[in-house]
C-alpha cells in the first residue's frame, strides 16, 4: 500500500488519497452514527431480554448526545468540520460534514429520542419489545443522524432508506389492523419519494459528474441550467413528499396517529424534518440558481400548506390526526422561510424546523397521556381532563401556544424571523399567510383544549355531566411518561425565554447555507475546479 | 449508441410503472414499484454509458472518465440501490400480504380503517 502510494508520487499523478490516517479527535463527527448503528445491532441481538435493553439504549443515546454537544460547540466556535472516509480525498471519498444546522438538528433528534425512550416505559408492551422496538428506535436515530451529517448525496439517499425501513418497522410494530392500513399508504408514498430522489441524483451525476455536496455547490452553477432545473424539480418533489408539504402530504395524516403515542412522537419530531433539512441543504445551499427559479412555486406551496393544514386540524375529531395536521402547518412555515432568500428567512426556517422537532414530539407525547387518561382517541369522547389532571392541561396549552407561535414560547421567535423576512421582501401574501397560520393554529389548538380539558363531560347532550370514563395515571405513567414530557416542555419553555443561543445558531446556519464557502473549505475540496477540469 | 436504444426502454418502464401504481389493487401497485425501481436503476446505469473493453481511467484533473468509456461509479451506485430497493420491496410485499389477510382487502378503496370514509362532523359547540 505504502509503496504503491510512493510510486504514484513518483509518477506525478494528481493527489487522490490522504497521506495520514484521520486523527482520533476528528472521529467525533462520525461517532453519533457509529454509536447508534452499533447499539441498534447489539440491541437486536439481546432483544429477548427486556430489562437490559432499556438501560443500554438510554446509555447509547446519552453517549450520542454527549458527542453531539461536543461537536455543536466545536462547530459554533470553528465553523463547519468535515471528514472523508477511507483516506480518499473528496470528491472521491464519502464526506461527513457538520455545520451548525446539521449538528443542532442531530442534537434535537437525539434529545427527542431520549425523551421518547423514557416515555415508552409507561406504555411498554412486552410483545413490541420482543419484536425489536429498541433496535428499531436506535436504527431510526442512526438514519436520521446520518442524513443530517452526511456530505454526499448518494449517502443521503442511503440514510433515507435506513430511516425508512426502521420507520416501517416501528409503524407496524403493534400489528393492529389500523396500523397495517396506515403502513401501506406510508410505505408506498415514502418509497416513491426516495425513488424520485434517486432519479434526481442519477441525473445529477450524469450532468456534473459528482455527488459530493461541497463539490456540487462549486460546479452546479456551471452546468446546463435546463436539465439542472429538471433535477431540482425532482428533488423538490421528493423532499416535499418527505416533508409532507401541501399537495403531497396525504400520507402523514393517514399514518401518524395509528402507532403508539411514543412512536408517533418520534415520527412527528424526526421524519418530516429530514425532508426539510434536505430541502434547505440542497435547494438553498447547493442549487441556489434553481431555487430562485422555483421561488413562485415554493411561495405557493408555503401559502397553501400554511392555511390548509390548520384548517384540516380544525376539522378533525381524532386527537392525534389533528396534531398531524399541525405538523404539516409547521412545514408550511419552513417553506415560507425557504422561499424568502435572505438570512432572516433561512434563519427562520432553520429555527422553525428545530422548534418543530421538539414541540411536535412533545405534542404527540401529551396526546398519548390524554388518551391514557380519557381511554379514547377521539376528542368527542373526551372531556373533563382539567379537573382530573390539570398538569396535562397546562402542558397541552403551552404546546398549543408554542406551535401557534405566540410569545414568549419557542415558536414565536422563528415565526418572527420569517415574518420580518417577508416584510423585507414586501411579500404581503406570504406574510399574511404566516400570520393566518398562527391564528388558525391557535383556533385549532384551543378548540382541542376546550373539548378535551375545559368542558366537564363528553360530546353531545350531556356535555355538562362529568365524564365518568376518566382514570388516574398509575405510578409508572406519572414517574416515566409525565416527568419525561414535563422535562421536554420545560426545555421548550426555557429555550423560548432564552432564545439567544438558538438565534445565534440559526444565524450561523443561514449564513453558511447562503454562502457555502466555509462548508466547501472544510471538506478540503480543491476550490476552483470546474466541469472541464481546468483550474480557474 | 446503445444509450439511445436504452432511453425508450427506460421510458416504457416508467410509463408502465406509473400506470400500475395508479391502480387500486395493492398487488398491481407492488408490481409497479418493482418496475419503477428497475427503470430507475437502468436509467442510472445508462447515465454511465453502456460500452466495454476500455479501462475506466479518470484523466488527470477530472472527476469522471470521459469519452466512450463506461463509468463504473453509476454501476456501483445501482448495486447499492438494487439491494436497498429489493429489501424494501420484500417488506412491502409481506405488508401487502398481511394487509390482505387482516383487512381482507386488496383494494385500497376498502382500506379505510385509519381514515374513515365518512368522518364524523366535528363538534359545533363547546
Amino acid at each position: 500500500m505504502e509503496s504503491s502510494y510512493e510510486t504514484a508520487l513518483e509518477l506525478d499523478l494528481p493527489r487522490a488519497m490522504l497521506e495520514r490516517a484521520t486523527s482520533a479527535g476528528e472521529w467525533n463527527l462520525i461517532l453519533p452514527v457509529v454509536i447508534a448503528l452499533m447499539a441498534g445491532a447489539l440491541l437486536a441481538m439481546i432483544r429477548h431480554s427486556r430489562g437490559s435493553q432499556v438501560g443500554f439504549s438510554v446509555l447509547a443515546v446519552l453517549a450520542i448526545i454527549a458527542v453531539e454537544l461536543d461537536l455543536f460547540f466545536q462547530v459554533l466556535e470553528l465553523g463547519p468540520v468535515a471528514m472523508t472516509m477511507g483516506n480518499w480525498l473528496p470528491p472521491f471519498g464519502i464526506s461527513f460534514v457538520a455545520d451548525t444546522m446539521s449538528v443542532s438538528f442531530a442534537l434535537a433528534a437525539s434529545l427527542v429520542t431520549l425523551v421518547v425512550l423514557i416515555y415508552f416505559q409507561a406504555e411498554i408492551v412486552p410483545r413490541e419489545v420482543r419484536h425489536g422496538f429498541y433496535p428499531l428506535v436506535l436504527l431510526l436515530l442512526a438514519g436520521v443522524t446520518g442524513a443530517f451529517l452526511t456530505g454526499d448525496l448518494f449517502n443521503l439517499y442511503v440514510w433515507f432508506e435506513v430511516m425508512l425501513i426502521a420507520s416501517f418497522g416501528l409503524l407496524i410494530i403493534g400489528g393492529r389492523k389500523m396500523q397495517l392500513d396506515a403502513a401501506i399508504k406510508y410505505g408506498f408514498l415514502n418509497f416513491l419519494a426516495t425513488t424520485f430522489f434517486l432519479v434526481g441524483l442519477g441525473y445529477m451525476y450524469g450532468l456534473i459528474g459528482t455527488l459530493n455536496m461541497a463539490d456540487i455547490a462549486l460546479v452546479a452553477g456551471q452546468a446546463d441550467p435546463a436539465p439542472m432545473t429538471a433535477v431540482a424539480a425532482l428533488f423538490l418533489l421528493a423532499f416535499g413528499m418527505k416533508a409532507a408539504a401541501f399537495p403531497v402530504n396525504a400520507w402523514l395524516p393517514a399514518s401518524y396517529h395509528t402507532p403508539d403515542a411514543a412512536v408517533s412522537a418520534l415520527f412527528g419530531g424526526l421524519l418530516t424534518k429530514v425532508g426539510v433539512y434536505a430541502l434547505l441543504r440542497i435547494m438553498v445551499a447547493l442549487m441556489p440558481a434553481s431555487r430562485e427559479l422555483f421561488d413562485p412555486l415554493l411561495t405557493g406551496i408555503a401559502v397553501l400548506t400554511l392555511i390548509l393544514a390548520p384548517m384540516g386540524a380544525i376539522a378533525q375529531t381524532n386527537l392525534r390526526r389533528a396534531i398531524g395536521f399541525l405538523v404539516i402547518g409547521g412545514i408550511g412555515a419552513v417553506f415560507a422561510g425557504i422561499s424568502v432568500p435572505n438570512v432572516l428567512g433561512i434563519a427562520g426556517a432553520v429555527f422553525y424546523a428545530f422548534h418543530s422537532m421538539l414541540t411536535m414530539s412533545a405534542f404527540y407525547l401529551v396526546a398519548g397521556l390524554v388518551e391514557r387518561v380519557t381511554q379514547a382517541t377521539d376528542t368527542r369522547h373526551m372531556g373533563g381532563v382539567y379537573a382530573a389532571n390539570s398538569l396535562i392541561s397546562i402542558l397541552f396549552i403551552v404546546l398549543v401556544f408554542a406551535a401557534a407561535g405566540l410569545p414568549p414560547f419557542l415558536g414565536f421567535w422563528p415565526k418572527m424571523l420569517i415574518v420580518e423576512a417577508t416584510i423585507s421582501q414586501q411579500d404581503w401574501i406570504l406574510m399574511s399567510a404566516v400570520l393566518i397560520n398562527s391564528l388558525l393554529t391557535s383556533i385549532a389548538g384551543s378548540r382541542l383544549w376546550a373539548h378535551i380539558f375545559w368542558r366537564p363531560g363528553r360530546d353531545g347532550a350531556n356535555s355538562e355531566v362529568p365524564n365518568d370514563h376518566l382514570r388516574e395515571l398509575n405510578s409508572t405513567e406519572k414517574r416515566m411518561a409525565l416527568s419525561a414530557v414535563c422535562v421536554l416542555v420545560g426545555f421548550i419553555v426555557i429555550l423560548g425565554l432564552l432564545p439567544n443561543l438558538l438565534f445565534n445558531a440559526a444565524n450561523f446556519s443561514a449564513m453558511d447555507l447562503l454562502n457555502p464557502q466555509s462548508y466547501i473549505t472544510s471538506t478540503g475540496i480543491e476550490t476552483g475546479t470546474s466541469l472541464t477540469g481546468e483550474t480557474q | 449508441m446503445t444509450e439511445m436504444l436504452m432511453a425508450p426502454f427506460i421510458g416504457m418502464f416508467f410509463a408502465s410503472a406509473v400506470y400500475l401504481i395508479l391502480s387500486k389493487s395493492v398487488i398491481r401497485m407492488l408490481l409497479g414499484i418493482t418496475i419503477l425501481g428497475n427503470g430507475v436503476n437502468l436509467l442510472i446505469f445508462t447515465m454511465g454509458r453502456v460500452t466495454r473493453e476500455i479501462p475506466p481511467i479518470v484523466p488527470a484533473g477530472l472527476k469522471q472518465p470521459v469519452g466512450d468509456i463506461a463509468n463504473p461509479l453509476p454501476q456501483a451506485l445501482i448495486l447499492t440501490a438494487i439491494v436497498i430497493g429489493f429489501a424494501l420491496f420484500t417488506f412491502l410485499l409481506v405488508l401487502g400480504y398481511r394487509a390482505y389477510q387482516e383487512l381482507d382487502a386488496d383494494n385500497t378503496d376498502n382500506m379505510r380503517l385509519a381514515e374513515p370514509a365518512n368522518p364524523p362532523q366535528p363538534p359545533l359547540n363547546y
